[in-house]
């Protein structure tokens, strides 16, 4: 257990790393848009699984916080004249504030509950930047949005953005590790038991949810550099459904499984579209063999076969959660 | 040490707990014993802060303690364990204890350092202590029965009570899983001065054990006292021991 951490897993993550530094020059310019897309994604499904996966909350409404980070990155820049840095600092916390808003009302509820209360306030935040065509453009949305002309094209977008990827991955990864991420694992697995060992479960829950959304608005930020617009169905719940399933598809209870998940999702709904606009169709498809062959992921699934040291992450075969 | 007062509770129309008291002394093992459904685990709940009464005082070392939420009860030196066995069961044996240790280290917020260097020497002491040592990487969820309910002790010791609260330790358990355990219940209380309640089934580990004995029926206190009293009061044996 001790030993997780080791340098053998560090190899791996650097070569892949070093390919995606090398990757921009040789891929067509489509293709390396593809893949800053995925980091986007991926980190959004991230930041979900910090509180889904590691947190047992049911975040329903992610997709807002994404939004959220998105709209208030486009209107500092497009309405408020505001530098780029200024903007993707603020953005961000605005997504936390928003975050911590709604988790505040939201974690004095538990377990489907909570869902709900958070797709009626989500879906409420959806409404007013549909709606407020004035400052949002309604479902028009915000296009060319002044971004600096040195990540204005593609391949320097992608380098801005794995470079941030990789930096929040970084943090969630060492959050992951700390006795907060342990403690928050400990709630998922059994709240009751941590409150009677002197845990403050709803504040824990909490601090966790404001992590995640500001996570999402970066990654909010993030779209925004490579796309330079946003519109409504950021915030719709669609999306914030779709990076749920990521989750679940790459696997959630293990750390990188997210990562996986989005870019099997954006990688389907990019060239399976091009095919038919039924993807969603291959995603349903998908999910429910999911769920019977292989109920902890895709990367859960590798994690139990190869990795015997990681392995330990995830929950043995059988039904464990009896004892929740 | 903690005191219980009057104690009342109720769901719906079922008066759970009736007018329960308690005395419990530091040092002291006290058991609570009575008859399915009398109250014990509600009563153990009422003190931990689970649930609320709706009557009553629950008073430790002299501060009311009725109405803070479960975590203030155990910051205050309260550990319990529960009936089911209450762990986490996609942790490590290891992070299980570590989990408990770091609360009571007040470090369970820390977003940097990683857990893993954090509270080793306690936990593995705990873990040493109950046995449970050499399944330290162990998946919880994957430990047989028996090692569950140690463990659910080796959590709650992680918080280092002054009083330990224990819910029928020994529910389900083997004969001889039943004897170590009570075994280590009794080494915890005359090797680190635990101050230990619990309530439990087996009449002769409970006699054999226990420094006093309270004994509920229908959520009702008939008596506390010593064992020898209680195994010499009649009005226990009409209501209990079935007037054998």
């Amino acid at each position: 257990m001790f030993k997780a951490l080791s340098s053998k897993n560090y190899l791996p993550c650097a070569v892949v790393l070093v390919v995606l530094l090398l990757l921009p020059p040789i891929l067509p310019r489509f293709y390396t848009y593809i893949l800053a897309l995925i980091f986007v994604t991926a980190l959004l499904a991230m930041s979900l699984n910090m509180v889904v996966g590691h947190g047992g909350l049911f975040q329903f409404h992610h997709g807002v916080f994404y939004g959220v980070g998105a709209y208030a990155f486009a209107l500092l820049l497009f309405k408020g004249h505001m530098p780029m840095w200024f903007g993707f600092i603020v953005a961000p916390l605005i997504a936390a504030l928003v975050g911590l808003l709604i988790g505040w009302f939201c974690v004095r509820l538990t377990s489907l509950y909570f869902g709900m209360l958070q797709i009626s306030l989500g879906s409420l935040l959806w409404a007013i930047v549909f709606r407020w065509y004035a400052l949002t453009n309604g479902d028009d949305g915000i296009h060319g949005v002044p971004i600096p002309s040195f990540v204005s094209s593609v391949s320097n977008a992608y380098y801005f953005i794995l470079f941030f990827f990789v930096l929040c991955v970084g943090i969630m990864y060492l959050i992951h590790r700390s006795p907060f991420g342990m403690t928050l694992q400990a709630i998922r697995d059994n709240p009751a038991r941590c409150s009677a060992v002197g845990i403050n479960v709803k504040r824990h829950q909490l601090i966790a949810i404001v992590m995640a959304t500001f996570f999402a608005g970066v990654a909010g930020v993030l779209f925004v550099v490579l796309e330079k617009s946003v519109f409504p169905d950021l915030l719709f719940w669609v999306l914030s459904l779709e990076i749920f399933i990521m989750c679940l598809l790459g696997g959630w209870f293990t750390f990188a499984g997210p990562i996986l998940g989005a870019a099997i999702s954006v990688a389907l709904r990019t060239f399976v579209g091009i095919y038919t606009e039924y993807w969603t169709l291959i995603l349903g498809v998908l999910l429910i063999l999911l769920i019977f062959f292989l109920p902890e992921g895709v990367m859960g699934f590798f994690m139990q076969k190869f990795g015997k040291n990681r392995a330990k992450e995830s929950v043995p075969a059988g039904g464990q959660d009896a004892q929740g | 040490m903690l005191r219980v007062e009057n104690l009342y509770k109720s769901f719906d129309k079922f008066l759970a707990v009736n007018g329960a008291e308690l005395a419990v002394e530091k040092g002291q093992l006290v058991a609570v014993i009575g008859p399915n459904g009398a109250g014990k685990t509600t009563l153990f709940n009422l003190i931990t802060g689970m649930l609320k009464p709706d009557r009553g005082r629950v008073v430790f070392n002299g501060e009311d303690i009725t109405k803070l939420p479960p975590h203030e009860i155990c910051r205050r030196g309260i550990a319990r364990s529960f009936q089911i066995a209450n762990i986490f069961p996609r942790l490590t044996v290891f992070k299980n204890v570590q989990v408990s240790v770091l609360s009571q280290q007040r470090k369970s917020t820390r977003l940097f350092r990683p857990a893993r260097t954090l509270a080793r020497e306690e936990t593995r002491g705990i873990l040493e202590s109950v046995g449970l040592w050499a399944k330290a990487d162990t998946l919880a969820g994957a430990l047989a029965h028996g090692d569950q309910r140690t463990l659910e002790i080796a959590i709650a010791l992680g918080n280092n009570p002054q009083l330990l609260v224990l819910d029928e330790p020994t529910a389900g358990m083997s004969a001889e899983e039943t004897g170590t355990t009570m075994a280590l219940v009794r080494r915890l209380a005359e090797e680190q001065g635990l101050t230990i309640l619990f309530c439990e089934h087996d009449m002769e580990i409970v006699f054999n054990v226990a420094q006093s004995i309270m004994v509920m029926h229908q959520g009702t206190t008939i008596l506390q006292a010593r064992p020898e009293t209680v195994h010499n009061s009649r009005q226990v044996q009409e209501c209990y021991l079935g007037g054998a």
